[in-house]
């Protein structure tokens, strides 16, 4: 049986979610329907977003920031309130709010935060006021963690050789929990030495939700700073910058039905005030001489050159339509309703993959503190033939190690398949997929 | 296009055969490629001696396209002189570059036309060309490390 034969309580009304998304009612592989289950990746775009952004582009383009005609003033103005939504959408500051183009471009930003300022310090140049906490000696350490997506592991480990610091890291335990309790790789590692503590929100591979209050006051208590891959959370839960306790954050907007080219780096404004900038030119300077320059205060400071003011008016755009969504029963509204309708997905989705025979959930196998990307590999098959069986039936699902290899590593697999969902999945999708994979298990003869 | 006539009987069944699998020793040079995307990887050794691919080896885990391929490419390439193993790799590089356009030549390449079906799936033709691309990458180095006992 599948669920479909009586209403769910918590469920967003998806035939009215998918009316707005034109991108779902196209065929594909030969005219099957598609079933679109790689919004981990990247989200389809309402028909709003799009509007929004040509909008933007028909009614006031220019470039923000910049001159003194009336479209220079629209566009500027759009762009800010695009701002004041995003900073209003996660409980933080419209100044905390700095736009780039993707959260692996934040995450970087944070990083060159650091090696800028120790490569200025070891020249004795000038740094912003409170820019010694950005300054790394070597044996200094940085803390990540197993689960890290590549973009928030990556930048830490050229940080470390750029610096001399040491990159240490809490390790992941057979459910795919975080191993705070770890006698070599838990909670432990944060010490003396440890600088900062970059870690992932949600897993995009195994759905986890991380103890983000846990690490970050373990963080404080040694001085160091909290910064939180928040690309998988902020799409699908309430986020709330100042319950965490984390100083800086980050995400992307086209995972959360916004244009891509756009993200956002939240930061506690005076983390922010005491970081040199990553990219410098134009917009992010105060003065400039030949013989130097000094720069604005933050947001602007990391903000160089024209900016991405269509997307960010998109992402906005998307930001109040997540706001304005409600569940089927009336009872919840905006991300509690999102959250709460791929709470009932994953759960329907964890019980129904793992009834299939072979299929092995990678992450917790409940849909307690987790979230919808469900990770599993399918006993005799590569993820990637799954891949194309599942493509065959029109189910789209990402296949790989999802840019997170040592967490595969970690679970002994090269890659494996994930379904991830999102407000216009319904309980059918999950059907489609458990289909698709009992027909990549008989075609691949393994059944 | 259809699911069969991408996992042609032939892909299956080196994959689930594979053949001449394992490393041998002695050789001249040994290479480590990986599809990154993916996580695919295929360790190739080869000898050469005389102008001729005197062994090929190869040991690696992946998806049956990427397994099967380098099954193939051992059957192919084994025994043969340097000069036609590099065109035949040459030839199943054009096929998979071909988006389905281009006709295979059985002769050629053998059991690698069944390869034909991968060339309509872009993100599959990294991982039919692992083995080859693995395999040629590692006799340039063979040869260019010039040994007395290498000629071609």
């Amino acid at each position: 049986m599948t669920a479909l034969d009586a209403p769910v309580s918590g469920l967003l009304d998806v035939e009215r979610v998918r009316a707005d998304f034109p991108i779902l009612a196209r065929t594909v592989r030969g005219g099957r329907p598609l079933v679109y289950l790689d919004s981990g990746a990247t989200s389809q775009k309402p028909r709003q977003v799009l509007d929004a952004e040509r909008d933007f582009y028909e009614r006031c383009n220019a470039a923000v920031h910049r001159g003194a005609h009336q479209l220079a003033e629209e566009a500027t103005d759009a762009f800010e309130a695009a701002r004041d939504s995003l900073a209003r959408f996660i409980g933080g500051d419209s100044r905390e709010i700095v736009f780039t183009k993707n959260a692996t471009e934040s995450l970087n930003l944070v990083a060159y935060a650091f090696s800028n300022a120790t490569a200025k310090a070891a020249h004795g140049r000038s740094l912003p006021p409170g820019g010694d906490r950005f300054v790394l000696t070597p044996g200094d350490e940085i803390v990540v963690t197993e689960m890290e997506h590549h973009a928030n592991l990556v930048p830490w480990q050229e940080l470390a050789d750029k610096t001399g610091a040491v990159l240490r890291w809490i390790g992941v335990d057979e459910e795919g929990r975080l191993d705070l309790d770890h006698p070599e790789h838990g909670l432990g590692v944060i010490g003396s030495r440890t600088r900062v503590v970059a870690l992932t929100h949600q897993s995009n591979v195994l759905g986890t939700v991380t103890p983000v209050e846990v690490v970050a006051s373990a963080a404080r208590s040694v001085g160091a700073l909290t910064v939180l891959d928040a690309c998988q959370s902020v799409p699908h839960a309430p986020v709330d910058v100042m319950a965490l306790g984390v100083d800086l954050l980050a995400f992307s907007g086209h995972k959360m039905l916004g244009p891509s080219g756009v993200g956002v780096l939240w930061g506690r404004y005076d983390v922010l005030e005491a970081m040199p900038p990553f990219l410098t030119g134009g917009s992010m300077i105060e003065t400039v001489h030949m013989e130097g320059s000094t720069f604005a205060p933050p947001p602007q400071r990391f903000e160089a050159g024209v900016p991405m003011a269509a997307q960010a008016v998109g992402l906005a755009a998307a930001v109040g339509y997540l706001e304005a969504l409600r569940s089927q029963d009336g009872l919840l509204g905006g991300m509690a309703a999102v959250e709460a309708h791929e709470h009932v997905l994953t759960a329907y989705a964890l019980e129904r993959l793992g009834s299939v025979p072979g299929v092995r959930v990678i992450g917790p196998t409940g849909a307690a503190e987790r979230g919808s990307a469900l990770s599993f590999v399918v006993e005799g098959i590569h993820a990637h033939d799954v891949g194309q069986v599942l493509d065959d039936r029109g189910v789209e699902v990402r296949v790989g190690h999802h840019c997170a290899w040592p967490l595969h590593r970690r679970f002994g697999v090269p890659a494996t398949t994930r379904a991830s969902f999102y407000v216009y999945n319904g309980l059918d999708d999950v059907d489609a997929l458990v289909e698709a994979v009992e027909r990549a298990r008989a075609f691949f003869g393994v059944i | 296009m259809d699911l069969e006539s991408l996992y042609q009987e032939i892909i299956l069944d080196h994959y689930k055969h594979p053949r001449g699998r394992g490393l041998h020793d002695p050789f001249d040079a040994e290479v480590h490629h990986v599809n990154p995307t993916c996580g695919d990887e295929l360790t190739v050794r080869v000898r050469v001696r005389d102008g001729r691919l005197e062994d090929v080896s190869y040991e690696g885990q992946g998806c049956s396209i990427s397994q099967a391929s380098a099954s193939v490419m051992f059957e192919q390439l084994s025994g043969d002189t340097v000069e036609h193993a590099l065109e035949v790799t040459d030839s199943f590089l054009e096929l998979m570059q071909g988006r389905g356009n281009v006709e295979p030549d059985e002769d050629v390449l053998g059991d690698g036309v069944a390869f034909a079906g991968v060339a309509k799936y872009p993100a599959r033709v990294k991982c039919a060309l692992l083995g080859w691309m693995a395999c040629k990458d590692a006799v340039s180095q063979a040869v260019g490390r010039g040994t007395s006992e290498v000629s071609t």
